[in-house]
């Protein structure tokens, strides 16, 4: 115990202790030595970064560690040290500005997170202390202290429940703020803890924490006097989770296990890892180039500055002596001080605005998505979500999505449509039709019109109703007397059910899966009622009314590996029965063949139709058996290692030797407009993989059905199946399966150029590529590693080259293994994911945009995701419009940005080769640092949350649209290069114009002469006007919000130049700016070049646009149309099982 | 109506600025709009253009170098000497009638007005009359702040410099002198003179300067600029203020007088004319160049040739693109032309 208390203290590897040993109200036992009581951290939560303290050092720290925030303090403190031309304030203003905003928000959001955080530490608890009942603050909880929580309260901390108020030893608990299920999950106390819980004397051994809400592995020794302590199995079940709510229980009692930072919920608080998109990529290289042109400018600045020194008289005229520090000081210190002033004077080339406007545009942005009413679903009243806004404009860059089927593409709303009970077909019709209780089968082929026997249809109707994890929602009104509520509820739901019959429609089952709830109400209408679970005893109304009642004996849960799940039950009669459900595969080897040969038939012939099918299967167990069973089952739950292995082999061993009864049929029905969305996806040049847990012929209907597969189209499969042909080793065949369909595909196919134009020249035939999770893992995980890449490589050639790509079996991991493949493949294509459970987390984090779907299978993959929407069919929208306009609008902020500080600088640099090299500043302070911050920004950062380059209808409607800007077009090197031209032919005519115009400085007509601060002037006036009416002649959706900030922002500068120069500042050191803008104005030559020159630089603009457009986007809208798909199709798709959880403890 | 509540509550608001469905003016540069457009702009540049073509034109220049490099001029005498007085006359004849109003400008090349550490060595609070600066003169001055421990008043390296030849012009008639009047007034900004620049309130102005001392260059006191004018001394003297106005290039012009009064208010008649220099201002140490500068104005301010030209230029360049474009047009006709 003191080691591990050392190696924990010691900060050593935490994994190597394994265990914790927790006493149970600090009560040593009585067989321990000395007792040291285990350190454990307290139940603090801390989400809070900050505190007051250490807010401004630590805040500052963290912004600074950001790269252009740093870079922008150095050349501060530059200004600062050296004697620089411009003063701090020009870039210190806006840095300051920058930083005090981002700091504010920050620290409002900590703020924030710190009530959060009193809220949760400051709550009140009840813990018991030595038979006291003691209030404390929740903070002050230690491990191993005994809690009582009251009911729909939080939790305060993990616990392990040793006492329920309800009778039955248990209680419900509502976990829909850690994984946003709202079902109530049942949890259990240890067996066999006293009641009396002072006189409890016992010890926990559980694991150290970890952060899968899932997952718990424990052990308890109570200890009594005289006799040899008891050991208990925990588990997941006896775990209560910070977090979560109690329900229809009165009050509880636990023990703490984990406490404070240390909880499952807190645990879940890491953040996940950061995407950057593809836009911040091309920035960050763009600054590069930016870096490299004010590195070399300033090199070539102090270069010549030193050449020009060298000629006679030029160094030190009369009129200009140096002081004697000057002459003193070090030539290559001098050298390098010049270096940095001219670095600062060009500094504002890379400005801090375009941080603050990037972030803002994206922030600001995001809330269109959130906004779109489109994306409001009125059936869970819910929008769409945006979770990071850093990746809006990604969404216009997709090229691979990876679609999850189930609940995704398909709606994850089961109907039970049919079963199958010893070969004869059932087909529920409707009740008019209903013979004593039961409908007429509308039969097999053959036996039409025959049926199973009575006493086989029972058993099977039983079997449903028995082997599931469903519960019955509780009404209000049942809900108060839960302790000897018991018999009166029951009395009220069998009355219920003999008067209202249709009350049974109504009622409500949760489950997490609900192929369970549609397979319990399929019962419900065939005569069998679940009524519920209570203590260990489970309730059917059968058809004759009356109640049955079976003790549960054991759940062997669902999971994906075993895709099955059975329950032991034992009968008032007191005969011992398993019920076993599951796929097709893992049932019929438990089964006696002659059984299976009747079923298949009908299973294959539904799974075709596309039903999801499961297989019911009985057996009884002597008594015998079941102690062994029995037995196996509670040893392997005791065990502290290797838990899950144990049991599975145990669930192995028991499930075996079944009897088969029959097998349902699951309708899923598509999504809503799953075939538009499908089908826009690919005209936008996206490939879509379908990656599902599922089996092939299950999910193949449904890519039919979504028309990701067209009649047309060859499919090339490669799966198990493809692979026995032939009786050859599986790799060689793979090998030649692999190479002839390259052939077919790749290499037989026409070249295709970056798949811009495939899929719409009608000649081509389609590929369709369809792989299996075995066979993925083959090529994948192959022997030898040459062939590995090899196959990788053929497989990542065909799948570029098919229409759609189909990947079922797939294990959770293994969807995120494609995306990493297609994600590191060459050209790096942007992906994205769209998945719905929480089998789709991983491939969710793994794409470079993850978006989950509000469904039904929790909220784990909305977590996870960087959007979320309610349906797929939001998903078109998304992308084709959302995307597209983020894309184009971010790209245009972007490059018009480097322009705007390129020909804002250009001159700036250009005035050096007429002022000795001195650093002399062409434009005045004032505008240096306004320039960024308020006369240029506001235009562009309203072009950049409001422009619609095309309108958003047009780009629904033409998804081939979307293929303009696919690979990050509008950020390319060569577009790139275009603005910096555009800059520096702007940048130059600005100079070289007013430089011809002073040729003769008396430009007014009195003959006055203007000097450099009008020169400045005259340009930065060009400069403003000239790059806002850029932006207005690149503006194609002018809402009154561009008309204010574009005309604003001119009518500012004027505004401001006039106010700026009018009065005599008192805390100016010169007045270099008085009445300048004034005289300026009165000059007529002043006013004809201003005219000229942004006249000049914008007419070969509107030449380009008007020359350029029969090839814009509008000639494409005319000339292809989209074949538009007509209503939705319903079409109905099959799913053995799932590999999302039947219960909640997958 | 809870249910309606939380529908309201979560429901996105239906404005068309959240939808984004502003109404919105979505303007096409369509070729049937640029061509009249590029006509237009050409022609009116066209207009524009020959209007300050002829217009620069019809200024008179004259320019007469002083600077006396080579041997043949009157001032190469003055030229090799530094800081002594000399004088230098310089004759050019005028052919025919120079219109009036003429300025008279002087020109400096080579001289880097807006050297950054030049520019800055000035003291604003000084040329306010602030007297507090006039005994502790702004660190910015050096090294023209302080002459043997006495502050110099105005200080810094721009006043120091100001120019200091001056000039009397003279038409021969018949032999005899005759002078030009040039008038001193006007010649810097009236912003300047009247606001940007004040001189202490203190009379006589000279005894504000008890205690300072002149800048080294400067052959007299601040508020003795001016001998005949005494409103036109210290640091609202015309010259100093034009001079306090840095020029924006190394070759610059600057004014010096106006003639506007008497019998040349309507210009210099031909003749014969004599400039009389006193050459003080040393420039040759750094290569610059001097010279005086005779221009009348028009509404466009001086003779520049540039602006006609750049606007002639582009002008038939608009029209120009306008034809190449309306050929491309008629031959290809623009697909879509709405």
């Amino acid at each position: 115990m003191l080691r591990r208390g050392l190696t924990r203290l010691l900060g050593g590897d935490e994994r190597r202790v394994d265990s914790r040993t927790i006493y149970v109200g600090h009560r040593s036992s009585s067989t321990n030595e000395a007792f040291i009581p285990p350190k454990f951290c307290d139940n603090r939560i801390v989400s809070s970064k900050y505190t007051v303290w250490n807010f401004l050092p630590k805040n500052l720290f963290e912004q600074f560690r950001r790269i252009a925030n740093f870079y922008f303090l150095i050349i501060f403190l530059v200004q600062v040290i050296v004697d620089t031309p411009t003063s701090p304030v020009t870039s210190g203003l806006p840095l300051f500005f920058v930083i005090t905003v981002t700091a504010i928000k920050q620290g409002y959001e900590d703020w924030l997170r710190h009530k959060a955080d009193n809220e949760v530490n400051k709550y009140p608890v009840t813990v018991l202390e030595d038979g006291r009942r003691i209030r404390k603050e929740s903070e002050k909880i230690k491990v191993g202290d005994v809690v009582e929580v009251e009911e729909d309260k939080t939790f305060p901390c993990d616990l392990i429940l040793l006492q329920s108020s309800r009778g039955d030893d248990t209680c419900f608990v509502t976990t829909a703020s850690l994984d946003g299920e709202s079902n109530h999950k049942t949890h259990y106390t240890v067996p066999d803890t006293e009641k009396d819980l002072e006189s409890l004397n016992a010890t926990i051994e559980c694991e150290q924490p970890q952060p899968d809400l899932y997952k718990f592995v424990g052990r308890m020794h109570i200890y009594k006097t005289n006799q040899e302590p008891a050991v208990r199995s925990l588990g997941p079940e006896n775990l209560l989770l910070k977090g979560a709510t109690l329900k229809n229980t009165q009050k509880i009692c636990g023990v703490a296990v984990y406490t404070g930072m240390e909880t499952k919920m807190a645990l879940n608080y890491q953040g996940k890892s950061q995407k950057r998109s593809a836009v911040e990529k091309s920035i960050n290289a763009f600054l590069l180039v930016y870096l490299c042109i004010l590195v070399s400018k300033a090199l070539v600045c102090t270069t010549l500055k030193y050449v020009w020194q060298g000629k006679p008289g030029q160094d030190e005229p009369w009129y200009n002596e140096k002081t004697q520090r000057e002459k003193d000081t070090n030539l290559y210190l001098k050298m390098f001080t010049d270096f940095l002033s001219f670095m600062v004077l060009f500094n504002f080339i890379i400005p801090v605005s375009m941080y603050v406007t990037v972030e803002m545009q994206k922030f600001l942005g995001s809330f269109f998505i959130t906004w779109d009413k489109d994306f409001f679903d009125p059936e869970i009243k819910e929008g769409a979500l945006v979770n990071t806004s850093d990746l809006n404009e990604e969404l216009g860059q997709v090229e691979y999505v990876f679609t999850d089927k189930t609940g995704t593409l398909t709606q994850n709303n089961m109907e039970f449509i049919e079963c199958c009970i010893d070969g004869f077909q059932y087909k529920y019709q409707d009740e008019s039709s209903e013979l004593d209780g039961l409908c007429v089968p509308d039969g097999p082929v053959s036996k039409l019109q025959q049926k199973a026997g009575r006493e086989r249809e029972e058993l099977f109707l039983r079997a449903l109703c028995l082997c599931h994890t469903v519960q019955v929602k509780e009404s209000s009104e049942q809900g108060q007397g839960q302790g000897d509520g018991l018999t009166n509820q029951v009395d009220g739901l069998g009355v219920d059910g003999e008067v209202l019959h249709p009350a049974h429609e109504q009622r409500g089952f949760i489950a997490s899966s609900p192929d369970e709830v549609a397979l319990v109400k399929g019962a419900m209408r065939y005569g069998f009622t679940f009524l519920g679970l209570e203590s260990k005893t489970m309730k059917i109304l059968n058809r004759n009314k009356d109640i049955e009642m079976y003790e549960l004996l054991h759940v062997l849960n669902f999971d994906p590996v075993r895709r099955r799940m059975s329950v032991i039950v034992r009968s008032k009669s007191g005969e011992t029965l398993l019920f076993c459900k599951g796929a097709d595969s893992s049932i019929f080897p438990r089964v006696k063949q002659e059984e299976v040969e009747r079923i298949r038939m009908h299973v294959e012939r539904n799974a075709t139709e596309g039903y999801r099918t499961l297989c019911v299967a009985y057996k009884y167990l002597s008594e015998e058996e079941y102690a062994q069973a029995d037995a196996g089952l509670r040893e392997a739950r005791l065990a502290l290692q290797d838990r899950e292995q144990k049991l599975m082999s145990v669930y192995n061993q028991v499930e075996t030797g079944m009897s088969l009864i029959g097998a349902t049929a699951v309708e899923d029905r598509l999504q809503e407009e799953a075939a538009e969305t499908m089908e826009a996806l690919q005209g936008a040049g996206m490939n879509v993989w379908v990656l599902t847990g599922d089996k092939m012929e299950t999910a193949k209907s449904t890519c039919y059905a979504c028309r990701l597969f067209q009649r047309s189209t060859e499919l090339l499969e490669l799966t198990v199946r493809t692979l026995e042909d032939g009786g050859r080793r599986r790799e060689e065949r793979l090998h030649e399966l692999l190479l002839d369909y390259h052939k077919k595909a790749v290499q037989d196919a026409p070249p295709v150029k970056a798949g811009v134009t495939r899929r719409w020249s009608s000649a081509n035939q389609d590929y369709g590529f369809i792989i299996d999770g075995a066979t993925l893992s083959m090529v994948l995980n192959s022997s030898s590693e040459s062939n590995a890449s090899r196959y990788k490589n053929l497989f990542l050639q065909i799948c570029q080259n098919c229409t759609a790509v189909l990947c079922c079996r797939m294990a959770p991991l293994q969807k995120a293994q494609i995306v990493k493949m297609v994600k590191n493949s060459k050209g790096c294509p942007i992906t994205l994911s769209i998945g719905d459970g929480a089998n789709d987390v991983s491939m969710i984090l793994e794409a470079h945009v993850g978006i989950g779907i509000k469904g039904k299978e929790g909220r784990q993959a909305v977590r996870n995701s960087d959007y979320a929407i309610p349906k797929l069919k939001h998903l078109k929208k998304l992308l084709l419009a959302h995307g597209h306009l983020y894309y184009v609008r971010i790209a245009h902020l972007v490059q018009y940005f480097f322009y705007k500080n390129l020909c804002f600088i250009l001159p700036q640099f250009l005035y050096q080769f007429f002022c000795g090299y001195s650093q002399q500043p062409l434009y005045d302070a004032a505008y240096l640092t306004m320039y960024n911050i308020c006369f240029t920004s506001m235009p562009i950062l309203a072009y950049s949350l409001l422009e619609q380059h095309i309108c958003i209808e047009v780009l629904l409607d033409n998804a081939t649209l979307y293929r303009d800007i696919a690979k990050n077009a509008m950020l390319r090197w060569g577009l790139f290069l275009y603005w910096t031209l555009l800059g520096v032919f702007h940048g130059l005519l600005f100079f070289f114009g007013v430089r011809f115009l002073f040729s003769n400085p008396a430009l007014q007509d009195n003959g006055q002469v203007f000097g450099n601060w009008s020169y400045g002037t005259i340009v930065f006036t060009v400069l403003v006007f000239t790059v806002t009416l850029k932006l207005a002649l690149d503006t194609r959706h002018w809402t009154w919000i561009n008309h204010f900030v574009i005309w604003g922002s001119l009518a500012f500068y004027v505004f401001f130049s006039f106010f700026w120069g009018g009065i005599i500042w008192p805390f100016l050191k010169q007045q270099r700016l008085y009445f300048v803008f004034a005289n300026m104005l009165s000059s007529v030559s002043a006013w004809l070049v201003i005219i000229l020159l942004i006249l000049v630089s914008l007419l070969p603009e509107i030449l380009l646009v008007v020359f350029r457009k029969p090839r814009g986007p509008n000639a494409r809208q005319m000339q292809h149309r989209l074949p538009s798909s007509g209503t939705s199709t319903i079409f109905m798709l099959s799913q053995t099982a799932s590999s999302h959880s039947f219960s909640w403890s997958d | 109506m809870v249910k309606e509540v939380k529908e309201l509550v979560n429901r996105p608001d239906n404005t068309a600025y959240t939808q984004q469905r502003l109404p919105a003016w979505q303007p096409m540069l369509s070729a049937g709009i640029v061509i009249p457009g590029f006509v237009s702009i050409g022609l009116v540049f066209i207009g524009i253009g020959v209007a300050l073509f002829v217009t620069s034109q019809s200024i008179q220049v004259l320019e007469i170098d002083y600077t006396g490099v080579e041997q043949s001029s009157p001032c190469f005498k003055c030229s090799d000497q530094t800081g002594k007085k000399c004088d230098c006359v310089m004759n050019f004849d005028i052919d025919s009638l120079f219109k009036g109003p003429v300025f008279f400008y002087y020109g400096l090349s080579n001289y880097f007005q807006n050297q950054r550490k030049y520019s800055v060595s000035i003291d604003y609070n000084q040329l306010t009359g602030d007297l507090d600066y006039f005994t502790n003169p702004d660190d910015a001055c050096f090294p023209f702040q302080n002459d043997r421990n006495k502050p110099i008043v105005p200080c810094g390296a721009i006043a120091n410099s100001m120019f200091n030849d001056t000039f009397q012009l003279f038409q021969l008639v018949n032999g005899q002198k005759k002078e030009v009047p040039l008038d001193g007034k006007g010649i810097a900004w009236w912003t300047d003179y009247n606001t940007k620049y004040r001189n202490p309130s203190v009379t006589p102005l000279r005894n504000a300067f008890n205690g300072t001392v002149k800048p080294p260059s400067w052959p007299q006191a601040a508020y003795e600029l001016d001998t005949e004018d005494t409103s036109n001394n210290g640091f609202i003297n015309q010259d100093f203020l034009v001079w306090m106005r840095t020029a924006a290039l190394p070759d610059f012009r600057k004014l010096y007088r106006r003639i506007t009064e008497g019998d040349y208010a309507s210009g210099l008649p031909a003749g014969n004319y004599s400039l009389e220099i006193v050459y003080n201002y040393p420039v040759l140490s750094f290569d610059g160049r001097k010279k005086v500068v005779f221009s009348n104005v028009s509404w466009m301010g001086g003779k520049n040739e540039f602006l006609g030209i750049a606007y002639l230029v582009i002008g038939s360049l608009c029209v120009l693109m306008s034809i190449v474009m309306l050929i491309v047009y008629a031959k290809f006709k623009f697909p879509e032309e709405d």
